[in-house]
């Protein structure tokens, strides 16, 4: 499809609107706060207004393939080029990245944390959405590991400024961790680089992602495809977070300001799993087949200690934390099993996980600002105290515990259900094993969850707060989360508008993953 | 009589030497307007040094646009455009100190005529350095850039600390001085000529011959002295701490340069044969650089000596490339270029923060930079993006410097090459921790006083943090600007 006119311009507007309005804003002086304000936000609406277009203008009966691809010359000398472009696999991360944004932006309108300076959060909120947008639209390896590394630093600024308590420990551990997992991934981009052949056996040497997308491998040996799999597997898994690599999550989230947490959730998270559909299985698909079990193997554990871990927790956030790792984990599950009924589950699931948690973080956010706790044993009643508050954290709970009906259900149920007939030959009992491990982890999530909802919204509120008058859902919070809500029950009712739109490049991956499998 | 009519004076291409020409010219031009005017030349000083570094860059460009490649001496002096490209280098690195300079050595009222003449001196020496390809060239332009570099470390007279960087600096640079030059006689006793040229054909061909293997190794730790690897570094920390903070800016950016000119000129030019011994050598000497360097960064509390790691490590970094020197000479070559490049500037732009800092602070604790987004929010972002370059975070310009090395050794390939990478891998989340530090005190800690004034920042720093955040953004966002310096003059110093 040749892309013309406003259309080869579509996607990078999307990308650095945010970035032109972060320097611009830095240009306002300090005191004109609402100016510089608006402008963060008009520059996040207008990036979003794009992304619809974008949404409007896609042609869904080719979702498979890429649009919108604009291809021009960058760093000519290690040949790596601009080239941007999206399928029905980038669309629905690009467009909860761009949704994500302008709400948190809403939300902290008249809630800038301590020690305040609304312009550096602001700013830092936009850098931070051009990294992510451009993660998900770019098609060239070292554009995206640019981009991939751009979020690196804001996030570290938001929890290092804004966090609470120890957030100097808990942005270097997500930072530290993070740079470890992406030193290494560049090694394999370029290992990528200077090994891929095509089907006639000539040296590649290019970071084209479509080029590598369709070659799929072939003339890069197994034993190589081995490591550097290994290497892409730090990388994306870190970011993931899997089990072992996840303990900068709890930390992270936990000191991290509200939209922080909210954002890691909902979008950063979800660059690591993205990582893995659309580099690291397709690129290397002989690699993938010898470490699915062991991703899902990591996953499952991930499910269990994830839950585990929940509900040992005192704090409010750093249950929702935890829960973040049990659920990526079911993510992580359902692209191991390297089928196309997984992997688009795991696609679903990140999107409802994003919408879920990033509204559970809002929640406990707001908690905290009524409370200025989150212990959980001090809390109570909130459906007395604010009622409209205490409902929306129940339906969110149910949400994430995967009630059917809601948008957790179809990222969860589709997963487990593939793991007990996994693609590429993968062994059916290992899997079969991790079905019934995951199916106990729904169990113990909806214990956790429920067990949340009662002791801080059932009952008289504490004698502490007793008294306390607790303002309920304002008109800024109402703002920022009734698109969550709503996505929430959209995708929960009608599945079929994100599982449409991913299928066609999912199968196109699993398909050439058959296909090596079927080979070797 | 015999011996002196038989000499002739060898060809001079005028132009070729124009750059090293004009240098001169203007060095003496400052001592002779010095000794004429006297003091009230002084506040012409810098402004003079600096149009004469400016006017040197314009001879560079003429050689670029001709762009033959001229050899004189017998093939000692190569003008190229590899020589071109770090030449241009070093004369910008040079202008950025002085821009550093201006207001730090009259504010200190030392000597300011001596302190250009001098600082325009050394950068002759690395001038000629990126053109020497025989071994008493390279001692030569070694001696010319080092000399000066002794007596400016220890220019604040009246500091015991100044004079003990001085010193410091100078025995070991003597030692290292020594040891390079035992190192080239053997090598010269082998090949009986100087030239590298005859050097490669002679080495190549002496494969178990240990006195060539003595040699090579003892010139290889002279230079390592001179850019301070370990464990050859000792000196740096208290040098660097020690001297006067731009003469450390121009010590740590542009004389680690030169050495790092030399070494890929005798690797490249003159071992090329010998991967034997240089191979395993780089490798052990560049992982070790790097991690004690890095380790022992994270325990200073000394802003200054905390660069002064942060430089041996980076260093380490450079040293990379040679370890795959005969795998991938191209791509290491290119590395190189394209690091110290980078370096440069990422490296004078943490000094001018540092500089600005403390004309306020009047400290170089870390802890002094706390709260400083707060009061100087410009000089807060500024040394962010340097810190970012240095630790390798996209956009700044770092990451491209570091990208080159992986490249290098993956082109190279194997487990040694792969195992050297997973080591620089680390060392970058290593080294964060400590730029991670710095980047604490001024986002996430209160101003320590309660002092809130502002900086003044007087105008020669501002264009010096101009000039370090332009290169620094634009490397990093547009990497194809230094990569093209770096594709260009790896032909001809393989060629030369």
């Amino acid at each position: 499809m040749e892309v013309t006119g406003f259309d080869t311009w579509v996607l990078s507007l999307a990308v650095f609107l945010p970035l032109v309005g972060a320097l611009v804003v830095m240009l306002i002086p300090k005191a004109y706060e609402t100016e510089l304000k608006l402008v963060a936000l008009g520059s996040s609406l207008i990036a979003l207004v794009v992304g619809a277009y974008i949404a409007i203008q896609f042609d869904y009966g080719a979702a498979g393939d890429l649009q919108f691809v604009v291809d021009k010359g960058w760093i000519d000398v290690i040949n790596s080029r601009y080239i941007v472009g999206l399928d029905g696999l980038s669309l629905p991360l690009l467009l909860l990245s761009l949704v994500v944004v302008p709400l948190c932006l809403i939300y902290s309108w008249n809630h800038i944390p301590d020690p305040g300076n609304p312009k550096a959060f602001f700013v830092l909120l936009l850098i931070l959405s051009t990294g992510m947008n451009g993660s998900f639209v770019s098609q060239d390896m070292i554009l995206f590991f640019v981009f991939f590394e751009v979020v690196l630093l804001p996030m570290y600024f938001l929890i290092g400024v804004w966090g609470g308590e120890d957030r100097r420990y808990a942005s270097l551990k997500f930072f530290l961790y993070t740079l470890f997992g992406s030193a290494l991934m560049i090694i394999s981009f370029l290992a990528l680089f200077f090994l891929s052949k095509d089907a006639s056996g000539e040296l590649l040497q290019t970071f084209d992602m479509r080029v590598l997308t369709d070659v799929a491998g072939v003339g890069i040996i197994k034993s190589t495809q081995v490591w550097i799999f290994a290497g892409l597997f730090m990388g994306f898994g870190i970011k993931v977070p899997m089990f072992p690599f996840h303990t900068w999550l709890p930390d992270a989230h936990t000191q991290a300001p509200t939209v922080g947490s909210v954002i890691l959730a909902a979008v950063l998270l979800k660059l690591g799993t993205y990582g893995f559909v659309r580099i690291a299985i397709p690129f290397l698909p002989e690699g993938a087949i010898a470490w699915a079990p062991w991703i899902g193997l990591l996953a499952v554990i991930g499910i269990i200690y994830g839950a585990l871990g929940c509900l040992a927790q005192k704090d409010m956030k750093r249950l929702i934390a935890f829960s973040s790792v049990a659920h990526m984990g079911f993510v992580m599950l359902g692209i191991a099993t390297l089928t196309d009924f997984g992997i688009n589950a795991a696609v679903f699931g990140m999107i409802a996980h994003g919408l879920i948690t990033g509204m559970l973080f809002f929640v406990a956010g707001s908690v905290k600002e009524r409370y200025h706790t989150l212990e959980i044993a001090r809390l109570g009643g909130l459906l007395k105290a604010a009622p409209r508050m205490g409902w929306i954290l129940g339906f969110a709970s149910m949400a994430s515990l995967g009630l059917p009906g809601l948008a957790g259900f179809w990222g969860e149920f589709p997963a487990i259900l593939s793991a007990y007939n996994p693609g590429a030959g993968l062994s059916e009992e290992l899997f079969r094993v991790y079905m019934v491990i995951a199916a106990i982890g729904t169990v113990l999530a909806a214990g956790y969850l429920l067990w949340l909802f009662q002791r801080t919204a059932f009952g008289e509120p504490t004698e502490e707060f007793a008294g306390h008058e607790i303002a309920d859902v304002n008109r800024d919070e109402w703002i920022a989360w009734v698109p969550f809500l709503i996505g929430i029950v959209l995708f929960g009712i009608w599945p079929n508008l994100i599982f449409n739109v991913t299928d066609d490049v999912v199968s196109g991956i699993t398909a050439s993953v058959e296909a090596i499998a079927a080979g070797s | 009589m015999e011996v002196l009519l038989a000499f002739s004076r060898p060809a001079l291409d005028w132009h070729a030497l124009a750059p090293e020409l004009t240098l001169l010219a203007f060095g003496t031009l400052i001592t002779v307007v010095d000794i004429i005017w006297d003091d009230r030349s002084k506040r012409a000083m810098p402004t003079l040094a600096g149009i004469g570094l400016l006017a040197t860059l314009i001879p560079i460009l003429t050689l670029a646009v001709d762009g033959t490649e001229r050899s004189m001496f017998g093939g000692a002096y190569v003008v190229d455009d590899f020589s071109l490209v770090l030449k241009a280098l070093f004369l910008i690195s040079g202008y950025v100190v002085i821009l550093m300079s201006v207001d730090y050595i009259r504010d200190g009222d030392y000597y300011e005529n001596e302190y250009y003449t001098l600082m325009l001196t050394s950068l002759l020496g690395m001038v000629m350095m990126s053109s020497s390809r025989d071994l008493i060239s390279v001692f030569v332009a070694l001696e010319l850039l080092s000399i000066p570099a002794y007596m400016l470390a220890a220019w604040r007279k009246g500091g015991p600390r100044s004079n003990e960087a001085g010193l410091k600096y100078y025995l070991m640079g003597v030692f290292a001085s020594a040891v390079m030059l035992y190192g080239m006689s053997l090598i010269y006793g082998l090949a009986g000529s100087t030239t590298f040229e005859a050097i490669a054909q002679e080495l190549g061909s002496s494969e178990a011959n240990p006195v060539a293997i003595l040699g090579i190794l003892f010139i290889l730790i002279g230079f390592a002295f001179k850019v301070s690897a370990v464990p050859f570094h000792t000196w740096a920390p208290d040098t660097y701490e020690g001297a006067p903070t731009p003469v450390t800016a121009f010590l740590a950016v542009a004389s680690k340069t030169a050495g790092m000119v030399a070494l890929i000129q005798l690797v490249f030019v003159a071992f090329p044969g010998r991967d034997d011994v240089v191979q395993p050598f780089f490798w052990l000497i560049a992982a070790l650089t790097m991690t004690i360097g890095n380790l022992i960064a994270l325990r200073q509390n000394n802003i200054v000596r905390l660069l002064a790691y942060s430089g041996v490590a980076q260093g380490g970094f450079m040293l990379v490339p040679f370890a795959v020197a005969a795998d991938a000479p191209a791509r290491a070559v290119e590395a190189l270029v394209i690091y110290m490049a980078i370096y440069a500037f990422m490296n004078l732009g943490a000094f001018t923060v540092v500089l600005a800092v403390a004309r306020k602070t009047r400290s170089g604790e870390i802890d002094s930079y706390g709260g400083l987004f707060q009061y100087a929010p410009g000089l807060a972002v500024a040394m962010t993006i340097f810190l970012a370059a240095l630790a390798g975070i996209p956009p700044a310009g770092g990451w491209f410097a570091k990208f080159g090395l992986f490249r290098a050794l993956l082109d190279a390939g194997g487990g040694w090459a792969a195992g050297l990478g997973v080591v620089v891998a680390v060392n970058t989340v290593i080294a964060f921790a400590y730029y991670a530090r710095v980047l604490v005190q001024m986002w996430f800690q209160p101003v320590p006083d309660g002092d809130e004034r502002p900086i003044a920042i007087p105008g020669a720093l501002k264009a010096a943090l101009a000039v370090t955040i332009i290169a620094t953004m634009a490397f990093g966002i547009l990497p194809g600007l230094v990569g093209h310096f770096g594709e260009v003059s790896v032909l001809s110093a393989l060629g030369g």
